[in-house]
């Protein structure tokens, strides 16, 4: 089926599934032990060995030697494999690290070898025993320098004249702001069983957000014909992009199943999470706006930089800058520096994530700056249009109502206003209020369905990585068939399944709920066509056609019907920009004495479209809102600037937000429809409750300060000598 | 990992002449910090001896008006006893302060007292080490290094590690003695303020315990009473070592004793320091972190320090 126009109105407008709230029908599988994650998957296979990785202690350079000997005596040890036994794998599209073999090293804890043993440890403890000589390169790890080298050059995207318009504004703005590297840190680790036993055919049973992407990307780097390859991922331990691709979990794991000839499970150790697979580049950014007294923004620049690998992309922190704010000069540009870091890749809200960090903490000094109330400066500069092409409007866009109703709610209006004003005991209390902008796009997406005994079995690789993937395509499912909940069974994340749009870019829920639509609508004609009806209703568990109904269970009886359809998305959607928006409030207390800053109460005012199902897209926000806590307050890869390599590679080291930081959170979701993203009229919202709330707490924390951090994370030390006395 | 045996031990006395007797022997307690150092190859023991069964698990009153500690008594438990609760309750503070609520249930008094600094660069075998393997060299104290976490006071050119217990700070601000066992059977009490040592040029030797020495229990002297306090700055709510944490006693004289966590190699503390009290904050903390020798990262941790106790101060 193709999405060729906007939807007009259809069954989803009187929705009697969708759209409300169902608890996750795979949470009591959760909460119960009995959903199988990748790495405990003991029945698939019989004789799996267990796999643990090496990797490289150096940045850059090339491995001279490596001494196995010690490490294939070890007990139980059934095969080593060192990168140097193999010729270079091959780079699948998407991604800038080669994930094994050869001698050069490109970054710390590259995979360098594999052991296969009968047990964990006894593969561990072979692991360690290996002996690696390296040829040390130097490398360069400063992305300041690199980025007051790059500023000023390469090929900007602009609309006007910035520099005339800037000069001429009456209030300006110049600052630079920081984004360290983070790391997905989710709580299940890369993992993979593979059985290549015999060389031949390739299975894999892995943790992975993109099955058809996972099936290409292994072809590409063993040079096999994906038709060879097949992969099950049915549950996942979260995602956050980190597991957008195949990683060296699944290679090594490939590499050790072939060499031993057997089945091999392999799990990356927590601290090759952050220097072996992906994270969220470092950015540095500079903002420049240039405002008319009134608050209309006349000119904006934003000049940033990002670490990559040579042949990735870096963190885009300038995604949403062509599009959130009018003004009608502007001079936008993104320099990726090349550096040996492990890959930076997508992170929940690529380019976004980092980029509003810096954006609306700009928005909020310059509407101090103009002494405008910052919800109104960015109501000032609303647009409906991508500023500077009033060819491509908007399709759907409310941001200015998330803004007042966000407003509303928090109680904006009360709020004090003079930065260093309110005191609760030990606590300065501060408000700050940022805006979120993520595009919204969409992925053509498969399904198969089969009917059989008024049951419906839907099938599509479609993953959930914890998102509700499983409950809103039931939804999705028994909506459009006119069947209760419980009569549909979703199975997702096989690769023998219909090739959908899988998790990723905030694209899955729009995407795939689309891609079922599309199956069950195939199905419906196929039941029509049987019963020779020309437009029946699907509803209450049955055909009804004028005075007709016939249960679906008594169609085919006995009979399986299967129907299988793929929906694509035409070309009408490229004539305007999809996106999500929304307005986060916060208030923080900033201890006087110490300057740790902790949240208090947190809101999210959230426009993307029609909400599928309340309680798994509040949890998406909610869930991004503590994300960006994190983003805002702890987390950072600590660069070791010298030898190059993220040296807090534990969650003991690496700070997410944790219980105690999240108090009370609320999510507000507009009412809307937008006609032209889905025949659900829906948009994503996995990735928008992140965008913008770690400036929102920034802002608040200077509200309650003065003081202004512009750095991430805004920890205590970059206060504190300039809090007033004691 | 490396493979190992094991033992349990049921006799004091027994364990400790075990642990010098068996080369590469250790003990476990609650196991929480070493089975990690284990698993990372950092703590390589070829033998284990488990303490947990010698009924070492229990809170006693002393003649002298105080509280035996045992050394197995679990650190949840530790923090919930009513007595500590009432006389002494910096110790609870600060032990809720610490690590999480499952891992308190593991953890024990001598266990926390022994546990290994969390300096990243111990904590990842492919980088040098002097804590970890003498004369490798400071993988902290190099060019470009991470060292926001690390000690700014008590440290040496070869080491510059911290201690991160947050119990051990409290202990040491009421003045707590370590008993143990030696091996020959012999036992001994070691005041807090010498159980841990400096690391000169000997960062891998820790403490004052001799090989196979076991700690049995720590004294706790009859209550000094006072306002008790810690607070522990971090980057999060919860589950975080400190930046800087502070213990503290003050009488109403004003006059008391002050502790710092996150900042050197043992739990710091001054009695020129303690003098300073009643003069405020800046006062303590002249003489507290007098020969202070942050890195460009934990300067902070000075204005950190004076600016916490301060606040402390002026609580009441
Ligand atoms: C993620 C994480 C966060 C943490 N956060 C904090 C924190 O914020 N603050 C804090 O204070 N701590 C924190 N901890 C550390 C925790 O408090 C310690 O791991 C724990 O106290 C150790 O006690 P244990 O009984 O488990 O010791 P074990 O791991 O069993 O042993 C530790 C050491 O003590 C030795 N030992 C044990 N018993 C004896 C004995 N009786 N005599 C002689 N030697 C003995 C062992 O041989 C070993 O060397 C954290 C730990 C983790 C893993
Ligand atoms: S500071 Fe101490 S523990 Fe850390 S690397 Fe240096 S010697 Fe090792």
């Amino acid at each position: 089926m193709e999405f060729n126009k906007p939807a007009d109105q259809n069954l989803f407008d009187r929705s009697k599934v969708v759209g409300k709230p169902h608890t996750r029908i795979d949470g009591p599988l959760k909460v119960s032990g009995q959903a199988p994650y990748a790495y405990e998957r003991h029945d698939v296979v019989d004789g799996q060995l267990v796999g643990y990785p090496v990797g490289s202690t150096i940045a850059k350079g090339r491995i001279t030697s490596m001494n196995t000997e010690a490490a294939k005596k070890a007990p139980g040890v059934k095969a080593v494999v060192t990168t140097l036994d193999i010729e270079p794998l091959g780079i699948w599209d998407y991604n800038a690290a080669r994930l094994f073999g050869g001698d050069k090293v490109e970054h710390y804890h590259q995979a360098i070898a594999v052991v296969v043993a009968e047990t964990f440890e006894q593969a561990r403890a072979a692991a360690a025993l290996i002996e690696t000589s390296y040829d040390v390169e130097q490398a360069k790890f400063d992305l300041k320098s690199e980025f007051e080298r790059l500023q000023g050059t390469g090929e900007p995207d602009t609309v006007g004249n910035f520099d005339e318009a800037f000069a001429a504004a009456p209030v300006t703005l110049d600052e630079v702001y920081t984004t360290p590297s983070e790391s997905h840190a989710m709580m299940e680790p890369h993992a993979s069983i593979v059985d290549w036993s015999d060389g031949g055919d390739m299975k894999l049973w892995t943790s992975n957000q993109m099955i058809e992407w996972g099936r290409q990307a292994l072809a590409k780097i063993f040079s096999i014909d994906p038709d060879r390859i097949s992969l099950e991922s049915p549950y996942i331990g979260g995602g956050f992009g980190a597991k957008l691709w195949v990683c060296s979990d699944a290679v090594l794991a490939a590499v050790g199943s072939r060499a031993a000839g057997r089945p091999v499970k392999l799990a990356m150790p927590r601290p090759f999470v952050a220097n072996n697979t992906t994270h969220r580049s470092a950015t540095i950014q500079r903002i420049k706006i240039g405002a008319a007294e009134d608050g209309k923004i006349t000119a904006i620049s934003h000049e940033a930089a990002s670490h990559t690998l040579l042949g990735g992309s870096g963190e885009n922190a300038i995604a949403q800058t062509p599009y959130f704010y009018a003004g009608d000069n502007r001079y936008i540009i993104h320099h990726p520096v090349e550096m040996n870091l492990p890959e930076a890749n997508a992170m929940r809200a690529p380019g976004e994530t980092a980029g509003l960090m810096a954006l609306e903490i700009a928005m909020d000094e310059m509407a101090e700056k103009l002494d405008m109330d910052p919800v109104e400066f960015r109501i000032a500069n609303d647009t409906q249009i991508k500023p500077g092409n009033p060819m491509k409007p908007f399709s759907d866009r409310h941001f200015v109502e998330c803004l007042r109703r966000g407003a509303d709610a928090f109680g904006w209006a009360d709020r004090n206003k003079t930065p260093g004003g309110q005191r609760d005991g030990n606590w300065l209390i501060g408000h700050g209020m940022a805006g979120a902008y993520r595009g919204a796009p969409t992925m053509k997406s498969g399904a198969r369905v089969r009917l059989k005994d008024g049951s419906l079995t839907v099938e599509t690789d479609m993953t959930d990585i914890g998102t509700g993937s499983y409950t809103i395509l039931a939804q999705t499912a028994a909506e459009t068939m006119g069947l209760p909940l419980e009569a549909v069974d979703v199975q997702l994340g096989k690769s023998s399944y219909p090739v959908s749009s899988g998790s990723g870019g905030q694209w899955g829920a729009a995407s795939s709920t689309a891609g079922v639509y599309a199956a069950c609508v195939a199905l419906r004609q196929q039941i029509a066509e049987r019963l020779g009806l020309e437009d029946p209703r699907f509803e209450g568990g049955n055909v009804v056609d004028g005075d007709m109904e016939t249960a679906l269970v008594d169609i085919a009886q006995g009979e399986e019907l299967v129907a299988e359809d793929t929906m694509e998305f035409g070309d009408f959607k490229k004539n305007m920009v999809h996106a999500t928006f929304g307005a986060h409030f916060v208030e923080v207390g900033v201890h006087a004495g110490t300057g740790e800053t902790r949240v208090r109460r947190m809101l999210a005012a959230c426009d993307a479209g029609r909400i599928l199902n309340p309680i798994t897209a509040r949890s998406q926000v909610i869930g991004g809102m503590t994300m960006g806590t994190g983003g805002a307050l702890s987390e950072e890869l600590a660069l070791d600037q010298g030898r190059g390599f993220f040296a807090n590679h534990d969650l003991a080291g690496y700070e997410v937000a944790v219980h105690a930081d999240i108090p009370h959170q609320e999510v507000i979701f507009l009412d809307t429809l937008d006609v032209s993203a889905t025949p659900l009229k829906a948009k994503g919202v996995g990735e928008l409750g992140l965008c913008g709330v770690a400036a929102a707490i920034a802002n608040a924390a200077y509200n309650a300060t003065g003081v202004r951090v512009r750095d991430y994370p805004v920890t205590l030390d970059k206060m504190i000598d300039k809090l007033p006395a004691i | 990992m490396k493979s190992f045996s094991y033992e349990r031990a049921s006799n004091a006395g027994q364990a400790a002449a075990r642990a010098a007797e068996v080369p590469g022997a250790m003990f476990v307690a609650g196991g929480t910090n070493l089975l990690d150092l284990m698993k990372l190859e950092i703590e390589t023991p070829r033998h284990l001896i488990d303490v947990n069964g010698l009924g070492l698990d229990k809170v006693e009153e002393t003649e002298e008006g105080g509280l035996r500690l045992g050394a197995l008594v679990s650190n949840t438990d530790l923090a919930a006893d009513d007595r500590v609760r009432r006389d002494y309750p910096v110790l609870t503070r600060a032990l809720v302060a610490g690590a999480s609520g499952q891992l308190r249930n593991k953890a024990t008094t001598a266990g926390n007292l022994l546990q290994r600094t969390r300096c990243p660069y111990f904590y990842d075998t492919a980088m040098p080490c002097n804590k970890r393997s003498p004369g490798e060299g400071c993988g902290a104290l190099s060019e470009g290094a991470f060292s926001r976490q690390l000690g700014i006071i008590g440290t040496s050119d070869s080491c510059i590690a911290t201690h991160p217990s947050d119990m051990a700070v409290a202990l040491r601000v009421l003045d707590a003695v370590v008993e143990t066992v030696t091996p020959s059977g012999a036992t001994r009490r070691i005041p807090l303020e010498e159980f841990h040592q400096l690391p000169g040029d000997t960062p891998e030797k820790e403490t004052a315990l001799m090989d196979g020495e076991l700690i049995t229990s720590v004294v706790l002297p009859a209550p000094v009473g006072g306002k008790q306090a810690y607070y522990k700055a971090r980057d999060r709510a919860s589950y975080a070592f400190a930046l800087v944490s502070v213990a503290l006693i003050r009488q109403p004289d004003g006059s008391g004793r002050v502790a710092l966590g996150g900042v050197a190699p043992k739990p710091w503390r001054r009695p020129e320091a303690d003098a300073e009290l009643p003069n405020g904050a800046r006062a303590v903390m002249a003489r507290l972190l007098d020969g202070a020798r942050p890195t460009e990262e934990n300067t902070f941790k000075i204005t950190l320090a004076e600016r916490t106790l301060a606040s402390m101060l002026a609580e009441e």
